[in-house]
């Protein structure tokens, strides 16, 4: 992207950030959440060249407390955990981002199909998915993940599964409310075909819920995968992971080593804060209701 | 509709969402990829010893075969009434093992950490929201809210192994695993959960233990899981307030406190009933990773260890158990509610 343009698209976004400071403390809320998000994509994305150490590397003694050498301490192996702090956030990052890209391909579609058709399809999806939802979407999410084995995409598709119902919910819920209305009423009357008023005339409506539902979704992911992780479902031990860290640091808490868990299990609350601080705010903003 | 036949209604409704409920984990239990056979021989069995094992959990059948008879062994009472837990077939790891059986023992763990979870996670939550209502728009409502939101997005596992640092390792007042200490014998088994177990005989040092133990997982999982209960208690009170009644009440000069918690809190509570059922599930959920955090041999570390071996019996039978738990807590939560709100049975 040349400079220009991410000029323009800094001037685009700025006065959107600024619009949101003036509707009060849900716009505040989105802000604090985007910039969070944001910094801890960033820092994941230029993590391997700022980390004093290589991530990997055995470094220094095993299980040396934080000092000056070693701002956060080092862990059994003796790798730096400001390095492995700084670079481990990839790994959820793409579980998280993939498998809500799952999630929307997948639920979204189906929710306005079987709306949109109703009768017996959207009786038979609503059964199913209503099943998946009122069921611990963790418990589904490791059966899955232990069917399949380690990995991002594994890991992706078992989360996806658990919130594809939370997608068709919402999105069956609009369409149903959406397709009475007398703007849709009048382009079916005008003759449009049915692809053209799900899609051009349906669909741009349900977005605003779908974006909420998404942030969410991203929070609840980025738990998703440090609890998968956390019961052995996470990926290779080669790649420094925030996850993984908090995991392999439990073993050592018997010894009194804080740092090796406090200092990863922070990054994961904040990924996690980030997303639904943007997530509650717009939904907040969205749905005024209870802003007297 | 009188009471009982809307209980009974209910009752047969949730036999069709078992079915499917079982029908959906068997087919994603079979149709991934994984072979529970191959994990058995670590990958080095021979083709002879493969196909004897395979013959032997039944899985050279037809797939329809094995749904029929998995279902078969499910519904089949007499041997639920012999063995007191029923036929969800033989573990896949050791084949002498009865999943059913298993699982019924590692059980009441589970049981007994979600109810005192449960218990935390209202009290906190209902008491909270309720005060961030009262104080609607103050510092201490955003605190509130804010601590509300904060828990939403800590791990489980993050909080458990904190709590186990400063209450176990640093200040040794309570262990950090088990259900008792194991210096104690269990008392003996009634109900399966310690603590009423305990109270039962009588033994009040056995009491103790089990609650010393038990706190911190459930103090971990209910303070996770009281975020939602804060922001649920807090909505339903303020729209709540807002309403007439309320107004007439204060109008007609009762305290603050009366109207409060005996006027709104009372009729906000129903739907913060309907929330409770649903939260359930994510409790289980949470439940798995705390009972793995704190060694707690519970159904979430049942599943946990068998998850290595694809012991499909196994993690099929526990997961149709968290099932069922759900579908029967949303049961007893639906005629609660049809108990406290006639309208609901119309």
């Amino acid at each position: 992207m040349s400079e220009k343009k991410i000029e323009s698209v800094l001037a685009r976004c700025i006065p959107g950030l600024t619009s949101l400071a003036k509707k009060g403390p849900s716009g505040w809320m989105i802000i604090i959440g985007i910039v969070i998000v944001l910094a801890l994509v960033v820092m994941t994305v230029i993590g391997p060249w700022i980390s004093p150490y290589n991530p990997s590397a055995f470094v220094g003694p095993s299980v040396a407390p934080p000092n000056s050498q070693f701002p956060m301490g080092t862990n059994v192996l003796g790798q730096d955990m400001l390095s492995r702090v700084l670079c481990g956030g990839s790994i959820m990052l793409q579980v998280a981002a993939l498998s809500v890209l799952i999630c929307f391909i997948i639920g979204v579609p189906i929710g306005l199909f079987s709306s949109y058709a109703g009768g017996f399809v959207d009786s038979a999806c609503s059964l199913i998915m209503d099943a998946l939802y009122a069921f611990p979407g963790l418990v589904i999410a490791i059966a899955i993940a232990a069917m399949l084995g380690p990995g991002v995409i594994n890991m992706s598709l078992s989360i996806a599964v658990v919130y594809i119902p939370t997608y068709f919910r919402i999105v069956r819920s609009q369409v149903l409310s959406i397709k009475e209305l007398a703007y849709t009423e009048a382009a079916r009357a005008a003759g449009a075909k049915w692809h053209t008023i799900l899609f051009r005339y349906v669909f741009p409506n349900v977005i605003p819920s779908i974006v909420v539902v998404t942030t969410i979704n991203f929070a609840d992911a980025v738990l998703t995968a440090a609890g998968l992780t956390f019961i052995g479902l996470g990926v290779s031990i080669a790649i420094p992971d925030w996850g993984l860290d908090l995991t392999k640091g439990r073993e050592l808490i018997a010894s009194g080593a804080w740092w090796v868990i406090t200092f990863p299990g922070i990054m994961i609350i904040l990924l996690a804060l980030g997303f639904t601080f943007i997530g509650e705010g717009l939904s907040e903003l969205l749905n005024p209701k209870l802003q007297r | 509709m009188g009471l009982r036949v809307y209980i009974i209604t209910r009752i047969l409704l949730t036999i069709p969402t078992l079915l499917l409920l079982l029908t959906m984990v068997f087919l994603i239990m079979r149709v991934l990829p994984g072979d529970p056979v191959d994990l058995h021989f670590e990958r080095k069995g021979t083709p002879e010893q493969i196909a004897q094992m395979r013959q032997i959990l039944g899985l050279d059948k037809p797939l329809w075969n094995q749904y029929v008879d998995y279902l078969w062994g499910v519904v089949d009472i007499g041997y639920l009434l012999r063995h007191g837990y029923p036929n969800l077939g033989k573990s896949m790891q050791v084949t002498s093992q009865d999943v059913g059986g298993q699982i019924f023992s590692v059980f009441p763990a589970t049981l007994e950490l979600a109810i005192y979870s449960m218990i935390i996670a209202s009290v906190v939550g209902i008491l909270l929201g309720t005060v961030s209502s009262k104080s609607y728009n103050s510092l201490l409502d955003h605190l509130i809210r804010g601590f509300g939101t904060v828990t939403y997005a800590i791990p489980v596992f993050f909080l458990g192994i904190i709590f186990q640092l400063i209450f176990g390792v640093y200040l040794h007042w309570l262990p950090t695993g088990l259900r008792i200490n194991p210096n104690v014998e269990p008392p003996a088994h009634v109900t399966g959960l310690y603590t009423i177990d305990s109270i039962l005989e009588g033994n009040m040092v056995k009491l103790v233990e089990s609650l010393k133990a038990l706190l911190l997982p459930s103090l971990t999982l209910g303070i996770i899981l009281s975020g939602i209960f804060i922001r649920l208690t807090r909505t339903n009170m303020l729209e709540t307030l807002r309403l007439d009644f309320v107004t007439a009440a204060r109008a007609r000069g009762l305290k603050e406190s009366t109207v409060t918690y005996d006027y709104a809190l009372r009729n906000a509570f129903l739907p913060i009933l309907t929330m409770m059922g649903l939260q359930f599930a994510m409790l289980l959920g949470g439940a798995i990773l705390t009972e793995t955090t704190f060694t707690w041999p519970g159904l979430g570390s049942y599943i946990v260890g068998r998850i290595n071996y694809r012991d499909y019996t196994a993690i099929q039978g526990a997961v149709v158990m968290f099932g069922l738990f759900v579908t029967l807590v949303s049961l007893v939560v639906d005629i609660l509610y049809a108990y406290f709100d006639p309208r609901i049975r119309l």
